[in-house]
């Protein structure tokens, strides 16, 4: 079962390398994992995908727990949530491609963000099947570089994770 | 919340004020380049006692044993990159068994942190994996607020080892100095009282058992709730068993208990373990050792009660019925005040005669032979020792001799490494009870590969004039070893011969310390007497030259289930 697990940690040097310890030494797997600080910059907030049973998630939230760094963690999948991921993809635009690609930017929803004689950077949020969608619908040989952030998600309505 | 009014200090005398704050008597280290503005600071003053090792290791396992002892904090020092290497066994050890300790390591200057310097290593980046936290202190003004919170992790919660890395050059930086009372951290604030609803239904369920347990672990003992845990023991009338790390938690000698459980427990435990219908798991974890495999044991239906500090050891290999987390001393009051309210527990009869049955095999009988038996030197020295003594081990067959022949009454008497089983432990282990507990018997069970992994420790040991009792069963093999290739390697004994032994007689008196050879069973009492009256103030090695066949039992071998033991009268 694929689960989003959000931890709130204090924002120190060696707490990213924490988590990601505790993952690899326990053998729990991460699909991705994004980071940054939140609007108190003494906080980080982590959002980390991962795949595992139920007992297995039990214990990855236990683990999480008792680490100093992290002051809370919630498995947003567990209830209504929202989740996005971006993506910036690097196409080559030349032709007739140059105004399927503008085309399929559009459909998706996607913005070019830059230009030049042969390519487009598009910009796509959304859910990562979303993205992975889009990259599907492209030729392949046309994408010359994709970069994702992973997924970063929050609850819904009156559900807050926050010190 | 400033105890002290301001004054300058340099990073140096901030750390050792600190742990003049904190109380601390006993710091064992080992000087180097990196912790010398340290040393200068503990040449200047006689607060604190300073014991130097012959080996990092042996310090950290020294601090650790100064915890396991006594209900004080254990402390080591040692310098930056093989310093800190040398300490990683000792501090992965202690975390295994949750023991709590500060370990306290010098770092290159922060200019130089990341260029490759002499001796540096990445400390934090090292010892993450094996600490319950560790920091780097990169401003001394964070250096007396760290080191409050290194006191405070390592001791509150489930206790654990905490490293602090200090750079050279943060020991020379001046600072104001204060020591705060206490510290709060958000981000860690450990369970104290256990869910009230949760220990009631324990309780209904505990009154309702037909066929109970109380099984106990390591827990019992780091949180000094033996007392209280036996208090409730009798309130029941239940079996307790112990697992390697409970030994002492509840009275050796009390008929109620049915010996250690698990891979070497006793045929009562382990039948009354996979025969009942509830368990009390009492700061245990039901590791690999204790319950064999989870899914044999899970193959009695039964409920499972289990009581930690620690959430992630609730339901990680066996499922619980009614998790209860919180400390110890506080889960066992409440149990006991709501047993107290009324309530009697169901009639027992049939099962105790089912255990004493069980109990009638008597699985620890062993073949007396020409040769001296292991489990007769443990059996002779709880004799000679009254029962009394601290008894400290190494690794392997001794270990479980040990475990299964000394009947420990009181908690924190049996020190051993029991989650990483390292070998090497014994002497300095001997050595920090020792400091804990001044005066005291300690007698350091051991064997000739063990023995052989830390012995520049009687160096140490004659330096301070420390009369460990050292009971080298030595049999020429790596018995534990050995006794799996016997077993399950058709007897072939890939490198368990412990070859060109030295005379450990003369290697003991070279050290200045006193050393016998035992070769008959006869001589073992005398031995062992002389030694504790006649040698009393002295470092005894004897080598006990034992029977070399002598294998443990009862076993369950690895990946089988509790039930399905091997018992030496079966061979």
């Amino acid at each position: 079962m694929r689960h989003i697990v959000s931890v709130l940690l204090e924002n120190e040097s060696g707490a990213l390398s924490r988590v990601a310890g505790l993952f690899s030494a326990r053998g729990y797997n991460i699909e991705t994992l994004t980071v940054a600080p939140t609007e108190d910059p003494s906080l980080s907030r982590m959002t980390i995908v991962t795949r595992g049973s139920d007992e297995v998630l039990e214990q990855i939230t236990k683990q999480l727990n008792k680490l100093v760094d992290v002051v809370k963690v919630v498995d947003l999948s567990e209830a209504a949530h929202v989740e996005r991921e971006l993506m910036l993809i690097k196409v080559r635009a030349t032709g007739k491609d140059r105004e399927e690609m503008k085309r399929m930017a559009d459909i998706f929803r996607g913005r070019i963000i830059d230009v030049s004689d042969s390519t487009y950077v598009i910009e796509l949020t959304g859910t990562s099947a979303k993205l992975d969608s889009f990259v599907a619908a492209l030729d392949a040989g046309l994408i010359l570089e994709t970069v994702r952030t992973g997924v970063s998600g929050i609850g819904r309505g009156d559900r807050i994770l926050r010190v | 919340m400033a105890t002290n009014t301001a004054t300058s200090m340099t990073g140096a005398e901030i750390v050792v004020k600190c742990l003049q704050e904190e109380k601390i008597e006993v710091v064992f280290g080992y000087p180097g380049g990196s912790v010398l503005h340290i040393y200068d600071e503990f040449f200047k003053q006689d607060q604190i006692k300073h014991i130097l090792v012959r080996h990092e290791q042996a310090a950290v396992h020294a601090a650790d044993a100064y915890s396991r002892s006594s209900q004080k904090v254990g402390v080591a020092l040692v310098t930056s990159g093989p310093g800190v290497t040398n300490a990683v066994t000792g501090i992965a050890t202690a975390y295994s068994d949750s023991v709590p300790m500060v370990v306290l390591c010098g770092q290159v200057p922060t200019f130089y942190i990341g260029q490759d310097a002499f001796q540096e290593c990445d400390t934090v980046g090292i010892t993450r994996p094996c600490v319950k936290h560790n920091f780097l202190v990169k401003d001394v003004k964070d250096l007396a607020e760290t080191l409050k919170k290194a006191f405070h992790i390592a001791t509150t919660g489930r206790p654990g080892p905490v490293v602090v890395d200090i750079p050279k050059d943060i020991t020379a930086n001046r600072t104001e100095f204060y020591y705060p009372k206490s510290v709060q951290m958000r981000s860690y604030n450990p369970v104290i009282k256990g869910h009230l609803g949760q220990i009631k239904k324990a309780v209904q369920l505990l009154l309702e058992a037909k066929r109970p347990i109380i099984y106990i672990g390591g827990g019992v003992v780091l949180s000094d709730s033996a007392e209280k845990l036996t208090k409730l023991a009798k309130r029941l009338g239940f079996p307790v068993t112990n697992t390697l790390m409970g030994l002492g938690g509840f009275p050796g000698t009390d008929p109620q208990n049915i010996g250690m459980l698990g891979m070497h427990g006793t045929y009562e435990a382990n039948m009354a373990m996979q025969g009942s219908d509830v368990v009390l798991a009492v700061g245990a974890r039901f590791d690999d050792r204790v319950v064999g495999n989870p899914e044999h044991f899970a193959s009695v239906p039964r409920k499972v009660i289990h009581i930690d500090i620690d959430p992630s050891s609730i339901a990680k290999r066996v499922k619980v019925d009614v998790p209860i987390v919180g400390n110890l001393p506080d889960v066992l009051d409440e149990l006991n005040k709501l047993l107290d309210d009324g309530g009697k527990p169901a009639e027992m009869t049939a099962w105790w005669k089912q255990i004493e049955e069980w109990r009638g095999r008597d699985s620890l009988r062993y073949k007396q032979s020409d040769h001296i038996m292991p489990q007769f030197v443990v059996e002779k020295l709880y004799e000679v020792t009254k029962g009394d003594a601290f008894v400290t081990s190494d690794v392997g067959q001794h270990q479980m001799f040990g475990a299964q022949y000394y009947k420990f009454d009181k908690p924190r008497r049996w020190i051993n490494s029991g989650g990483l089983g390292t070998m090497g432990v014994g002497l300095p282990y001997a050595m920090g009870t020792l400091f804990a507990n001044p005066g005291a018997q300690v007698a350091c069970i051991t064997g000739e590969g063990s023995i052989q992994m830390c012995i520049q420790e009687m160096s140490t040991c004659k330096q301070f004039e420390l009369p460990v009792k050292i009971i080298n069963l030595n049999n020429g093999m790596l018995g534990m070893v050995r006794q799996w290739q016997e077993m399950f390697y058709s007897k072939r004994y890939s490198q368990s011969y412990v070859t060109s032994l030295p005379d450990f007689v003369k290697l003991a008196e070279a050290y200045g310390h006193v050393g016998m050879r035992i070769e008959r069973p006869e001589d073992v009492e005398p031995a062992l007497r002389k030694a504790f009256t006649e040698y009393k103030d002295r470092l005894v090695f004897m080598d006990f030259i034992i029977d070399p066949t002598a294998n443990v039992f009862p076993m369950v071998a690895a990946g089988k289930g509790l039930s399905e033991m091997i018992l030496a009268d079966e061979l």
